[in-house]
């Protein structure tokens, strides 16, 4: 079935509030076949979210394991083997089918579309491909629990030679890889979605300079995956045949070069890092204008500063490989280094839209505010690792252990800011504040009580991945802090369940617009209707639903000291 | 058409370059020469091919235009597909693909099967409602 | 003397005075001279990441906690502040540039390798390490039930030649303030000036399989005369030293339990 999309001259139209819910109702399949059969961006993208949001709480599950086995130095609550598989699982299912798909494929899928007033995403059946290639990559992931000989168990970064047929034997890591290609495929089809429908189905007036950073974001992100994604895939493909069929690309009986999986897989690893981030960014700066009612500080600036981490990211991937001796280190240091520049401008940026505002407490701004602070700690660690000196002594410990879990643990919080914002427009029903607030301050607590040990169990030498370690008094004091704030990441989960059932038992409707936000998407009803939108307002901004309701309030230009200035300034 | 989009391309492209000419001369190191050639031609294959259409077709979509109105987007903006099965049996074969790498050769039958029925399904629905 | 000045003197004075006593910020002090200045290395970052990172820090509390809300006026609708955000991005960059020259000095040192006086080949396989004396007959081998010891001298340049036989494992000795992946088929070379004599735990940082958390070895560094001593006691017959060189990792383990024992030996 097609549907012909027409957009009608209805700009005029004043009737505030009430836009477009008479759309004539949805002839089609119902039920299972309706969900299978959906390629609207809104089904898919609460797919996505879901799916993927399981594979957190997943992921998380493991985690709470393995924090359990490092209470003491010689725990055996798992065997070496089951501990590997442990981590392997957990990093693997928490980058690969979590933190990436819910960024660039959940709630984007679900708002990139209308943030910029378009019916649907441009490919809806490459759209609902690559959710069903996903789901197969989650299954091949999850299914490696169920394999003779157990899940991979080589790190969520399968150095070579370690994932060679010899040491890695069994179907476990052929279904590592496996998912690896289903999911990567996958990626790069929503890529190529995120591009082309933010190059071709903007709404009239909205040029580029006029989208939300979030979708900025996404379109950055979008060229992301297509550099990076290509280069992971090529590389398992390599591994396979490597496995299988009897080449010996990263082995070195036979002529192969080992190393040469790292500088792929980093190729693809440092990118897929802003692949992770971006999109968060992305939440956050839709999350703190809005409760600060203020415009984006420095919107242009934001732009390029995104632009500018993405073009950097192209130079960075082997400060992940310092330490083999064998990778030029200047060059890789300065560039990483440089990365903290336009980080730090968003930053600043997001202090300076709340400067002078009035900013509301809501569990969705806590959660922004939490991720900035939890991504600053992240980012200033990062610095030090950017330095090759200071890298020798804490690659592989728990200091990188704590940085990236600093990084990936904001993301989560941020994860939560967009799920409190956009939740209410996707369901129609806000969550409730309360237990969003506890779950708040016992993940964002949580986060710093679990990585901050870490930094100091680094610097003394514990090295990562032990399933046992030195019988050491203020090192086992230090990890039984970490798993204290493990538990309490579990617990602010349990909140979250809470509030989700809660929130279902005694629904707070929301409105259209429950936050007096900016972007298009809070134009249209919650949830939209089908295809999204039947009225759109004029868009002379990147705040058109803003502008619609407070035509007297609009940003201030550059040199604008006076208010009342209507016009806003486009750059080209 | 699509001015400021082949730029920010043709930019990162450029930029890709610039890194990839740094690297290769300091660094004489092949793989990541490799992987940057790559990242240039992501950059200037599509800008330049957008480039040039701006340059054939010189004229402003309605979403390049600051001043447009809604009205000046009226009319169809495309074909959307409502529902479709095809992706999944495309997926579902795929995933036997993958079944078929770890498991053994004989799942490439369902596999292959769920992709041909998917590229002809998919081609035959786009037929009939085939209106852009 | 004008605010200006008097601002800069009032933030590098207490760097100044603070000097050497800074705090270690959680970092060894390194028994070497590159591990030494990588340990100040340190000690500049983190005074930086804590000026910086701290002052962001309180600025993101004050901007939410200073205009959290407290009415329904719209707050001027400003979004750009040139000079500000020119700011905000020069000043980084100039950090920057500072903590990459200083990284470039420091890198330097601890990549220097200096004419050696002795030289210890390192092979690690999974699940231990190889020490070979080239010219002495001297051959250190040990696994996980066994943690091997690499005696070296004190006082001169040692280097190190260091490759895996197997996977990738990570050779590193927290007290350095060092590691460098073990690799195989890519040798690496370092070279160390030990500035300290006294034992130093030693570990594999990268993981290599099953009993990668058991993969540790003794760093224990001694006086050139003890050290000529102990080779001489150590000393094989050449057949016998060519042979336990050549050993592979499978020979070694044979016949050795490789079960989960506690390495029980505190640090610091
Ligand atoms: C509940 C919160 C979490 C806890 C308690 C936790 C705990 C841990 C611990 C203790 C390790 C180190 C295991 C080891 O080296 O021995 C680890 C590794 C890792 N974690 Fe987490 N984690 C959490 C959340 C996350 C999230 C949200 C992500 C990503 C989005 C993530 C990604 C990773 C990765 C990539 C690794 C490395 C795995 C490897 O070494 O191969 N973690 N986690
Ligand atoms: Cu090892
Ligand atoms: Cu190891």
């Amino acid at each position: 079935m097609t549907d012909l999309i027409e957009r009608h001259d209805i700009e005029s139209s004043d009737d505030h509030g009430d836009h477009g819910v008479s759309h004539h109702d949805h002839h089609g399949p119902s039920g299972l076949l309706k969900w299978l059969t959906s390629t609207d961006h809104k089904v898919i993208g609460i797919n996505y979210t879901v799916t993927s949001v399981l594979m957190l709480i997943l992921g998380g599950a493991l985690a709470e394991i393995i924090r359990a086995q490092l209470v003491s130095p010689t725990s055996t609550l798992v065997s070496f083997a089951q501990y590997n598989q442990l981590f392997t699982m957990h990093g693997s299912i928490m980058i690969y089918l979590f933190a990436g798909p819910f960024a660039f494929a959940g709630l984007a899928n679900y708002m990139v579309p209308l943030q910029i007033g378009a019916p649907d995403m441009a490919f809806p059946r490459l759209n609902a491909l690559s959710y069903w290639l996903y789901l197969g990559g989650t299954i091949s992931m999850v299914l490696g629990f169920f394999a003779t000989g157990g899940p991979a168990a080589f790190g969520w970064v399968g150095y070579a030679p370690l994932t060679s047929a010899v040491n890695a034997p069994g179907v476990g890591p052929d279904l590592w890889i496996g998912a690896l290609m289903l999911t990567g495929f996958s990626a790069i089809f929503s890529g190529v979605n995120l591009v082309a429908t933010i190059f071709y189905l903007r709404a009239p007036g909205m040029t580029l300079f006029r989208m939300p950073i979030f979708t900025w974001n996404m379109l950055v992100t979008g060229l992301l995956i297509l550099l990076a994604f290509p280069v992971l895939t090529a590389a398992l493909v390599m591994l396979y045949c490597d496995r299988h069929f009897g080449t010996h690309i990263f082995e070195v009986q036979g002529g192969g070069v080992p190393i040469l999986w790292q500088h792929m897989f980093w190729f693809w690893g440092h990118p897929e890092v802003y692949i992770l981030a971006l999109p968060f960014f992305g939440m956050v700066s839709e999350v703190i204008p809005v409760f600060s009612k203020k415009p984006m500080f420095g919107y242009k600036g934001m732009v390029f500063a995104t632009m500018t981490i993405a073009a950097l990211s192209l130079g960075v991937w082997a400060h992940h490989m310092f330490t083999t001796g064998a990778v030029l280190l200047p060059f890789f240091s300065i560039m990483s280094l440089l990365i903290a520049v336009p980080t730090g401008i968003k930053i600043f940026n997001w202090i300076g839209t709340m400067w002078k505002g009035q900013v509301e407490y809501t569990s969705s701004m806590l959660f922004a505010i939490g991720f900035v602070i939890t991504f600053l700690i992240g980012g200033i660690t990062g610095i030090y690792l950017a330095s090759p000196p200071l890298d020798f002594f804490t690659h592989d410990t728990y200091f990188v252990v704590a940085h990236f879990h600093s990084v990936v643990m904001a993301l989560v919080i941020g994860a939560m800011a967009g799920i409190y914002f956009w939740g209410p427009k996707i369901t129609g029903y806000k969550l409730h504040e309360g237990w969003g607030k506890a779950q708040f301050w016992f993940l964002f607590i949580g986060t710093q009580v679990f990585t901050f040990p870490g930094y100091w169990l680094g610097l003394k030498g514990m090295a990562r991945r032990m399933a046992v370690y030195p019988n050491n008094p203020s090192w086992q004091t230090l990890n039984d802090w970490s798993t204290i704030g493990a538990i309490m990441i579990g617990i602010s989960t349990l909140f979250f369940i809470i509030n989700l059932l809660v929130s279902w038992r005694k629904p707070i409707p929301a409105g259209d617009n429950p936050w007096d936000a900016n972007a298009l998407e809070w134009f249209t009803t919650s949830p939209p209707p089908h295809h999204n939108f039947l009225s759109l307002p004029p868009v002379r901004s990147e705040r058109p639903t803003w502008d619609y309701y407070h035509p007297e309030h609009p940003a201030l230009g550059h040199g604008d000291h006076v208010s009342g200035h209507a016009e806003q300034k486009v750059s080209n | 058409m699509l001015k400021q989009e082949s730029y920010i391309l043709i930019a990162f492209g450029i930029f890709a370059g610039i890194i990839g000419a740094v690297y290769w001369f300091w660094g004489h190191e092949d793989s990541g020469g490799v992987m940057l050639v790559g990242a240039i031609l992501l950059g200037l294959m599509p800008g330049l091919y957008y480039y040039y259409w701006y340059r054939r077709s010189g004229g402003q979509r309605p979403e390049d235009r600051p001043d447009a109105t809604v009205a000046d987007g009226a009319g169809t903006v495309d074909a959307f597909p409502s529902t479709s099965i095809w992706p999944f049996v495309l997926g579902s074969g795929c995933f036997f693909f993958v079944l078929a790498l770890v498991f053994g050769i004989w799942l490439l039958v369902p596999g292959l099967s769920l992709v041909l029925a998917a590229f002809i399904g998919a081609t035959a629905e786009s037929r009939r409602g085939g209106s852009v | 003397m004008t605010s200006r000045r008097a601002a800069l003197l009032a933030v590098i004075a207490p760097l100044v005075l603070a000097g050497c006593q800074l705090p270690s910020f959680g970092a060894y002090h390194g028994i070497t001279k590159g591990g030494t200045q990588s340990y100040e290395l340190w000690q500049g970052f983190s005074v930086i990441a804590a000026v910086v990172g701290g002052g962001t820090f309180l600025l993101i509390l004050w901007a939410a906690l200073r205009y959290r809300r407290r009415g329904d006026t719209i707050p001027r609708q400003t979004q750009y502040n040139v000079p500000l955000e020119v700011i905000y991005t020069i000043v980084p960059i100039l950090i920057v540039i500072g903590l990459f020259a200083a990284t470039v000095v420091v890198e330097n040192q601890v990549l220097s390798e200096p004419t050696p006086k002795a030289t210890v080949n390192i092979t690690a396989f999974q699940w231990g390490w190889k020490f070979v004396y080239p010219g002495e007959n001297v051959v250190v081998i040990g696994q996980t039930t066994q943690n091997p010891t690499m005696v070296v001298p004190e006082g001169v340049n040692v280097k190190m030649n260091l490759v895996s036989s197997d996977v990738v494992h990570g050779f590193y000795v927290p007290a350095l303030n060092f590691s460098r992946f073990a690799q195989p088929g890519l040798n690496n070379t370092f070279t160390f000036n030990f500035d300290k004599t006294g034992t130093f735990k030693g570990q594999c940082t990268q993981l290599c399989g099953l009993y990668h958390s058991l993969m540790y070895f003794q760093l224990q560094v001694v006086t050139p005369t003890q050290y000529r001593t102990w080779l001489k006691a150590n000393a094989l017959t050449p057949a016998q030293a060519a042979a336990a060189a050549a050993a592979s990792a499978n020979q070694i383990n044979a016949g050795i339990p490789v079960k989960p024992a506690q390495t029980s030996y505190g640090v610091n």
